[in-house]
């Protein structure tokens, strides 16, 4: 029998190629082209006056210098505004190469295209730009006050400012017997792939095509764009997404300047043309993301029921809006989270600042909206002297009431109607693996040792797979290879291990024979792009769909050769065979042989197909009018709306009383993305999800100083998380499945990251006593709010004091408690990526 | 981050190194371990003429003993430091701080020398070396040399007192043999330069601190020898208490960095409390 390849744990078949090194990246191709390189502006906000490159002409071995000047019709104006709104009333997009006016450190003004990047670079080194600087605007305070603009024609720096209300907000807020208002902050962080961007593109010029790659998480949406851009017909034009090292986003924006300006110059001068983005370029001249202030004001009742939510927050874009206002539009709907908000406001401003632009990174908007209604939840629990998992499963929405319609719009512009989901199940078992309802006795035993621990939680529910199509195509070669193919592209998801799972159990083959392409034009032209936790429900879909064609079709054949009716057969490890009589059979190979009706044959299982061979009924023609030759078939996926998946998060952390270290002890996940197609890939995604969370939460910033320079535009001032300083996942599963699909899946790419600066402040809260109200924090940071709160600046929570008042007669450690045990002690040995030791944290301050 | 075109040459002797340095003058850039060079060449920061290559010079490498000193070559690299018997036996200071420099890679390019001609105040080398009073064997043009005491070495942010034209070659260590150490580092990621360190060497007599040494990094622009601390520690008892009071003027008059890592009031408690504990562990209590 074939092993059930659904479902399965299955080793990822990608991994032992890319881990030995097997990987092909933008830069191991091309090696025969020219080098790109760029001037960045170095102001942040400034006019160009004069662009001198007479000094990088007769730089032996350069070959093109462009500026905004050279660049002809639709390449030199404005990159294309991807996803227009209603409320984004002033769009601005920049050009390829600046025009007259910078608006962030790092936006490119010349292009160098020479023998090589060393040259291209000494020639970059000796243009010369004058600028004339103009006021810089850096930080959402300083953009909302909008004393200096960004955009001499966007008025307050406002480039999108939007409601949603469900419900009379003002009525439901009088209504309510409690209020809190939260004054919230998150900052700047980005997506950091391994691999940066990069573009390499050769010009045919007896076919007058273009070939070009680019790594990117669209190759149809570039491949669009720069046919459009210069003016050529789409089938002229393919793109290739090669191995990806990493998107998380970034590489879904398109086109980049560099995807528009590499494939124009190497038409242009007729020699390929590649250009690799360095890590500074990455920082200064990709996509940030988070970076939002918000203000929360809730009405609720006695038991903490949410009755009215007000939410204010003011968003920092960046210097344009190429990607519309996607982020914050998820950030006001995804806030919501597994809860019933009574009535629900939610306004924002989208606002220009002389910084990189923003664009979604991994949780797009869901970890700010998170973080803004957890907190909020902390709130409402602290202020009742209630459970704060209590207070959450009052507010849940309930399983019967799927599917739950919030009567606001989402980022697909379609109604955020959840469509399943078992939230409190989730957080029972969410309690059950933290020790939730044993954490006062950890606590007690932690701080007879003088430890500071804290428990923090926070759930979301996060729309995957919008829409609105992907496709999946297989054939099956004589051979009984399987070739999948889906447009949309890979960075390391996974998806040549899931997708052919996939094909394995609905057409009954071997993994091993089924060969997945993603991201090549050349084989599926119609495709959107993998973002938003797509890929899986998208493609998973459209090439399950397209797998039981191709079944169909393989079981018609088959059935016609063995004379049986189709539904006698079953396929099994690539063999068609009669159930109950396994003896007759014949392989998918043959199958595809008989499909395909031939003249000449070149091998021995050709020559069943050829024109002499077998039976035929002369009346009919070898290809039926409504059949096609091969063993292949194609299908699409649309769904009417994105499906909702959820989790809950846990984590228990651990402050030093002296120097303000923050340790994560132990980080618990329950993840419920509908039906799980390969549970490793999940928990490898929730996995580096959570990674990327510890990073957003006690690490990543991007510290732009008040002319608009970014300090720490290096992996030397920009701290990310090593596998030291990330905790282990402790995870588990709900398998709810969404009723939308047919295979019930959800997505899960982005999941892990979601919560966990929601829960890591609730945490550091709960260590602490005081609120949490700005994330990341560092050590430095929390120190300093210790000495606030010392001096009365900063509140207590209510429980600490309450906590305060209910501890003083027990001090004194109690001799049978030893250190806390299990369920909430470390599943394993925290490791402590700092070089001071656990041991120190006995100490009294000093 | 490319680095500006540059000619390299590589002497195999001292001299023939000097001797290229004064031919380039200030064109030219002394390339050791190349782990703080190279990045500064790629982001041209510099962009020097000729690159002199001192990794083909034989006797700018090890350690040997030279009686109540060891003496380490400028081109010695963490790595090897770290493996030496004579270093961990003399100045285990030395070693324990060596063994927190960022990963096992860089610490197989970078050398000792560089690190302390390069003199990164967040570097973690110069602190050991300060407080073991360590003195550096400076080489100059025409080949004479001169010794620098490590209290003179040090002369800010990124300077120290080797001139253009001339090389370091020797660190000298007076021994410590016997002498308890520990060096405190501070980081919130690990392979991360210090916050704040701390580098102590205790001689104890019967649970009585006979000696001290004391050294910060990243405490100001350049490592700081705690001397007042150093003299408060001497003749007591090698307890929490008596050591807590001993060390808690650690910080004062020092003028810490703020920066995204710490502002400088943090800088100046985590001196405190790192001293205390780097101490104790010196101390071995
Ligand atoms: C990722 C990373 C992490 C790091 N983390 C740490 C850390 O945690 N702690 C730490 O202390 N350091 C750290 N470093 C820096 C590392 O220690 C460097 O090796 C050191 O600062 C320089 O040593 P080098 O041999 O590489 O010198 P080079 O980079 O080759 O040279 C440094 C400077 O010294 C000059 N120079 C070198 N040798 C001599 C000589 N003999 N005479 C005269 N001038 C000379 C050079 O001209 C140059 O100006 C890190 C470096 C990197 C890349």
């Amino acid at each position: 029998m074939t092993t059930q390849m659904f479902g399965a744990p299955i080793r990822r078949k990608e991994d032992p190629r890319l881990v030995t090194g097997g990987g092909r990246y933008l830069d191991d191709l091309g090696n025969d082209a020219l080098a790109a390189a760029f001037v960045r502006s170095p102001h942040a906000h400034a006019r160009v006056v004069d662009i001198d490159a007479s000094g990088a002409v007769d730089v032996e071995g350069v070959v093109a210098i462009y500026t905004h000047e050279d660049l002809p019709g639709a390449v030199g104006e404005p990159l294309p505004l991807l996803i227009p709104h209603p409320t984004l009333t002033h769009g601005r997009t920049g050009y390829a190469l600046a025009k007259d006016e910078v608006n962030h450190v790092g936006e490119p003004v010349v292009m160098v295209v020479a023998t090589d990047r060393y040259v291209a670079e000494d020639a970059c080194q000796r243009i010369r730009v004058t600028y004339e600087q103009l006021p810089v605007v850096v930080g959402i305070e300083k953009a909302r006050d909008g004393e200096a603009l960004v955009h001499d024609d966007v008025p307050g720096n406002v480039a999108a400012h939007m409601t949603q209300e469900v419900g009379d907000v003002e009525a439901a807020m009088a209504r309510a017997p409690h209020h809190l208002t939260l004054d919230l902050d998150i900052e700047r962080s980005a997506c950091t792939p391994m691999e940066g961007k990069g573009v390499y593109a050769r010009w045919d010029a007896e076919r007058d095509e273009l070939r070009m790659y680019s790594s990117t998480q669209t190759s149809t949406g570039v491949r669009a764009a720069v046919a459009a851009k210069l003016g050529l017909p789409l089938q002229k034009v393919e793109c290739i997404a090669p191995d990806v090292g990493g998107g998380f986003g970034v590489k879904i924006m398109h086109p980049w300047p560099e995807e528009v300006l590499v494939p124009w110059a190497a038409r242009l001068i007729g020699q390929p043309v590649k250009w690799v983005e360095d890590r500074r370029e990455h920082f200064i001249s990709s996509a940030h993301e988070r970076g939002q202030l918000q203000r929360v004001t809730v009405g609720f009742d006695d038991d903490g029921r949410v009755l009215a939510l007000d939410v204010k927050f003011w968003h920092d874009n960046g210097a344009y809006t190429p990607y519309g206002i996607i982020v914050p539009i998820i950030t006001s709907t995804q806030l919501l989270g597994p809860y019933k908000p009574g009535a629900y406001r939610c306004e924002f401003w989208s606002l220009y600042t002389n910084t990189v632009l923003v664009t979604p990174y991994r949780g797009a908007g869901r970890p700010q909206g998170c973080f803004a209604m957890e907190r909020t939840m902390d709130s409402i629990a602290d202020t009742l002297g209630l459970d704060r998992a209590e207070v959450r499963a009052r507010n849940f929405i309930l399983p019967e009431e799927m599917p739950y319609d919030h009567g606001l719009l989402f980022q697909d512009g379609r109604p955020l109607k959840y469509d399943s989901g078992d939230f409190p199940a989730s957080l029972a078992k969410l309690k059950a693996l933290v020790g939730w309802d044993d954490f006062a006795a950890y606590r007690a035993a932690a701080e007879a040792e003088g430890r500071k621990v804290g428990l923090g939680i926070g759930c979301y529910v996060e729309g995957t797979g919008v829409g609105p199509y992907e496709g999946g195509h297989i054939q099956i070669e004589t051979s009984g290879r399987v070739n999948v193919s889906t447009g949309l592209t890979s960075q390391g998801q996974g998806h040549e291990t899931v997708f052919a799972q996939i094909v394995a159990e609905e057409l009954g083959v071997r993994l091993e024979d089924v060969h997945v392409t993603t991201g090549d034009t050349r084989r599926m032209p119609y495709a959107v792009g993998t973002f938003a936790s797509r890929a899986a429900v998208m493609s998973g879909n459209a090439i399950a769909l397209a797998a039981r064609n191709v079944r169909a079709k393989a079981l018609r054949i088959a059935a016609d050769a063995l004379e049986v009716s189709p539904d006698d057969l079953e396929i099994v490890d690539g063999t068609v065979r009669v159930k109950g009589a396994p003896t007759t059979s014949i392989s998918l190979g043959t199958v595809s042989v008989l499909s395909n009706p031939l003249r000449y044959a070149f091998d021995e299982a050709a020559r069943a197909a050829t024109q002499f061979a077998g039976t035929f009924d002369p009346d009919k023609p070898p290809v039926a009018d409504d059949d096609e030759p091969g063993l292949e078939g194609k299908d699409f996926y649309s769904p009417t709306q994105a499906t909702f998946a959820n989790g809950m998060h846990a984590a228990i952390v651990e402050t030093d009383p002296v120097t303000a270290e923050i340790r994560i002890l132990r980080y618990c996940v329950i993840h419920d993305c509908g039906t799980m197609i390969n549970p490793m890939i999940v928990e490898g995604q929730v996995h580096g999800g959570v990674a990327q969370g510890v990073g957003g939460a006690l690490y990543e910033r991007m510290a732009y100083d008040e002319s608009g320079q970014l300090l720490n535009a290096s992996f030397m001032d920009f701290l990310m998380p090593y596998a030291s300083e990330v905790p282990t996942v402790e995870a588990d599963h709900l398998e709810t499945p969404s009723p939308l699909n047919p295979l019930g899946i959800k997505g899960a790419g982005e999941a892990g990251c979601i919560p966990v600066s929601a829960v890591i402040a609730s945490a550091i809260e709960d260590a602490e006593g005081f609120p949490i109200t700005r994330m990341p924090i560092s050590p430095s940071e929390l120190w300093d709010l210790r000495r606030r709160h010392a001096g009365g600046e900063v509140p207590s929570l209510h429980r600490a004091l309450h906590r305060a008042l209910h501890r003083a007669p027990h001090r004194a450690p109690h001799p049978g408690l030893g250190r806390p045990t299990s369920p909430a002690t470390p599943a394993t040995t925290p490791r402590d990526g700092s070089t001071t030791t656990a041991a120190v944290t006995k100490e009294t301050p000093a | 981050m490319i680095p500006a075109s540059f000619d390299y040459v590589a002497p195999t002797t001292v001299d023939e190194a000097l001797a290229a340095l004064a031919e380039h003058g200030d064109d030219a850039k002394v390339l050791a371990g190349g782990q703080s060079l190279l990045p500064i060449l790629r982001m041209r920061l510099n962009a020097p003429g000729v690159v002199v290559d001192l990794g083909r010079i034989p006797d700018l490498q090890g350690v040997c003993d030279d009686g109540d000193h060891i003496v380490i070559g400028a081109m010695t690299t963490y790595a090897a430091v770290l493996a030496d018997d004579l270093v961990s036996t003399h100045a285990s200071l030395l070693s324990k701080a060596v063994a927190t420099v960022a990963d096992p890679q860089i610490r197989h390019r970078g050398t000792l020398g560089g690190a302390l001609v390069h003199a990164d105040p967040a570097g973690d080398v110069g602190a050991p070396v300060l407080a073991l009073g360590a003195e550096l064997v400076v080489a100059g043009p025409g080949g004479q040399t001169r010794t620098v005491t490590a209290d003179d070495f040090f002369e800010d942010l990124f300077t120290t007192a080797v001139g253009e034209g001339e090389l370091l070659t020797q660190i000298r260590i007076p021994k410590h043999t016997g002498w308890g150490a520990h060096y405190e580092k501070f980081v919130r990621v690990s392979h991360q330069w210090s916050i704040v360190a701390v580098a102590a060497t205790v001689r104890s007599e019967g649970g009585t601190i006979a000696e001290a040494r004391v050294g910060l990094t990243n405490m100001g622009s350049t490592p700081l020898r705690a001397v007042s601390v150093e003299n408060a520690l001497v003749g007591q008892p090698a307890t929490d208490e008596a050591i807590r009071a001993a060390v808690a003027s650690v910080a004062d008059g020092t003028n810490p960095p703020s920066d995204l890592n710490g502002d400088s009031d943090y800088r100046r408690h985590l001196a405190t409390v790192l001293t205390r504990r780097a101490v104790l562990a010196a101390a071995g209590a």
